[in-house]
């Protein structure tokens, strides 16, 4: 019988482990988790704070998910080393685990840089795990002044969680805008606006130079008094594994589109890898949720001996905070056109022919219509885009398209 | 399995199966309580222009992106019906995004809601179609693996 061992026990794993089965029934699969937690929706963790779910409405899958699909699951250890030519994984309790194909499903950790006295401050938290949120919402009061550090997504829906248990929060980030990676400044401007208009509070182009206990002295030389410390500037891919055992990594594990790492046996998928974006043509690490899964899905087929691809991952990101959503997709890359109306702004980019992108903000109706433009790279001579581009619709297809999409089995 | 399907050509762009959407959706009995002088939130959307109208729902794929990418992982499969657990959903709209139909829109708080082909409520069978005057949309059986 065939053995398989997924390391990491997040969206990934599970894709991982609903993809081994889709192919093969009666596999062993041992799932290695360093969190002492059977699986739950990380970005949920926001919402929690916020009231808007709870523990159990947290679970990712069923409380029989392990049991149905035939896994044992090691909770509260960490895999140490691989063995790629032995096919064999060591864990820290000393445990050595033999496997026929492996996934590393490490996901990512925050990235903590060397602040000077950042060892006196007395609460300090990350925010990534669901430990971290217990641990955080432990520490909340009605009057807690909160520094976070990083106006990333991971930054501000903290901010979000938790604005209405605080006393008053601070988001500072280097970046001359929030949400750096995914939107542009006018678009960052928008979003920003809303979030000042909900009581957030920015020190943007400024982070914190050292801390002093309660302290913090910014680069910019003010000064900002807090009681809780959140730290959200940035995440780092969980390589080690891979990396230690000779394959091959960049920022991420080096993955192809099967979702094969360098080393015999041995798959990867979901925030730990570097991936390809169909969108940029590039190697990026595209740490979203459905990509985890997807990847994660297609490296289960194929280490059951399916045959699976994946490549038309792209970036996607769907956010919203306090009641204004905001979609991105793609790359930011080519020529933009842009429909601007009172609180709304869409833009799009297009090049070769192709779209390649959009920053949404405000309307959002129906958008999976345009992402579908970009990942299956459909060319833009045979739809009408300018149709949709104030309300997206199905109409921008030929009525052929059409018929296929609503007239048959997708 | 049944599923949905339109013949555009014959639809006359009534509108009559979002009311019926929203009415078999809503738990009450009489129509006029139900849904007069009230904004709906089908399950179903009609699009179109002044020359070509159809009937948008769920395709209930068979590969569906909306599962693999909902972060509260509240959407699956259940003997081929693509259905929600509004419970665990929280609003953020990955489902949207990814839905290249764009057959997904949130209900009137917020939370998704979705064409689970009238299985969850009352009727059995999908009650857009039985509404529908013109057989612009159907249930039926059409070439499929599963
Ligand atoms: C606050 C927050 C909000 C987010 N919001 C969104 C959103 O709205 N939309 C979206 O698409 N994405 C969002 N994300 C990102 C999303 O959560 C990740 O992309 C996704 O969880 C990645 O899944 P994964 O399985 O690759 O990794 P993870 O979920 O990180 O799982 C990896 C697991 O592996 C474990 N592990 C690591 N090394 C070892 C080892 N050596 N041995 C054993 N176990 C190990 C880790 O402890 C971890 O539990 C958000 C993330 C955060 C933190
Ligand atoms: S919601 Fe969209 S992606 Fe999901 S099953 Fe229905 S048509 Fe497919
Ligand atoms: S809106 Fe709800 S159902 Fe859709 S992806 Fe988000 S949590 Fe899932």
């Amino acid at each position: 019988m065939s053995r398989y061992v997924i390391v990491g026990n997040g969206t990934a794993a599970v894709g991982c482990i609903e993809g081994i089965r889709r192919v093969n029934t009666d596999a062993e699969i041992t799932v290695v988790s360093e969190e002492n937690h059977s699986v739950y929706s990380r970005p949920l963790i926001s919402y929690y704070l916020e009231g808007k779910t709870d523990l159990e409405r947290m679970k990712y899958r069923g409380d029989d998910f392990y049991e149905k699909n035939g896994c044992r699951v090691i909770y509260g250890v960490r895999a140490t080393a691989l063995d790629p030519s032995a096919k064999t994984v060591t864990l820290e309790n000393g445990e050595t685990l033999s496997y026929d194909a492996l996934c590393s499903a490490t996901g990512s950790r925050p990235f903590v840089p060397p602040f000077e006295g950042l060892d006196t401050v007395k609460q300090t938290f990350s925010f990534m795990t669901l430990d971290d949120v217990l641990a955080l919402e432990s520490a909340l009061t009605d009057t807690a002044r909160v520094l976070i550090v990083g106006a990333g997504l991971i930054g501000l829906k903290c901010a979000e969680g938790i604005r209405d248990r605080v006393g008053s929060i601070t988001v500072c980030d280097l970046a001359d805008r929030v949400l750096s990676s995914i939107l542009d400044t006018d678009c960052a401007a928008l979003v920003q606006s809303h979030l000042e208009e909900n009581g957030i509070r920015f020190m943007l182009q400024d982070s914190a130079a050292r801390f002093d206990g309660n302290t913090a002295y910014m680069k910019s030389g003010q000064t900002v008094e807090f009681d809780i410390l959140v730290l959200a500037v940035g995440v780092r891919a969980n390589i080690e594994l891979v990396k230690d055992a000779g394959g091959e990594t960049g920022r991420g594990i080096l993955i192809n589109n099967r979702m094969e790492t360098s080393l015999p046996h041995v798959f990867a998928a979901g925030d730990c890898t570097e991936g390809y974006d169909a969108s940029a043509g590039m190697r990026r690490v595209l740490a979203i949720l459905p990509n985890a899964y997807m990847q994660g899905h297609t490296a289960g087929v194929n280490m059951a001996g399916g045959d699976a691809v994946f490549d038309n991952a792209i970036p996607m990101n769907s956010i919203g905070f306090f009641g204004l959503h905001t979609m991105t997709a793609g790359s930011g890359d080519g020529e933009m056109t842009e429909e601007r109306s009172e609180g709304i702004v869409k833009r799009f980019f297009t090049k070769d022919g192709l779209l390649k992108g959009f920053m949404l903000i405000g309307q959002t109706d129906r958008a999976g219509i345009y992402t579908s433009l970009i990942r299956e790279k459909i060319p833009l001579d045979t739809i009408d885009l300018e149709l949709t581009k104030q309300a997206a619709s199905n109409l921008i297809f030929s009525q052929d398209t059409r018929k296929k999409k609503f007239g048959g089995v997708v | 399995m049944k599923r949905v399907y339109v013949n555009e050509e014959w639809c006359l762009g009534c509108h009559l199966c979002e009311y019926n959407c929203a009415f078999a959706n809503s738990g009450m009995k009489d129509m006029a309580l139900a849904l007069k002088d009230k904004k709906i939130f089908p399950r179903i959307h009609v699009e179109g222009d002044d020359r070509i109208t159809f009937a948008v729902s769920c395709r209930h794929c068979t590969d569906p992106l909306c599962v693999k990418s909902c972060i509260a992982g509240a959407i699956s499969v259940l003997d081929g019906v693509v259905c929600i657990d509004q419970t665990k959903c929280v609003g953020c709209l990955t489902c949207v995004l990814v839905c290249p139909y764009g057959a997904l829109a949130p209900g009137e708080s917020g939370v998704m809601q979705k064409c689970e082909l009238c299985m969850g409520n009352a009727c059995g069978a999908p009650a857009c179609v039985t509404g529908c005057p013109n057989n612009a949309i159907v249930y039926e059986e059409r070439n499929d693996a599963t």
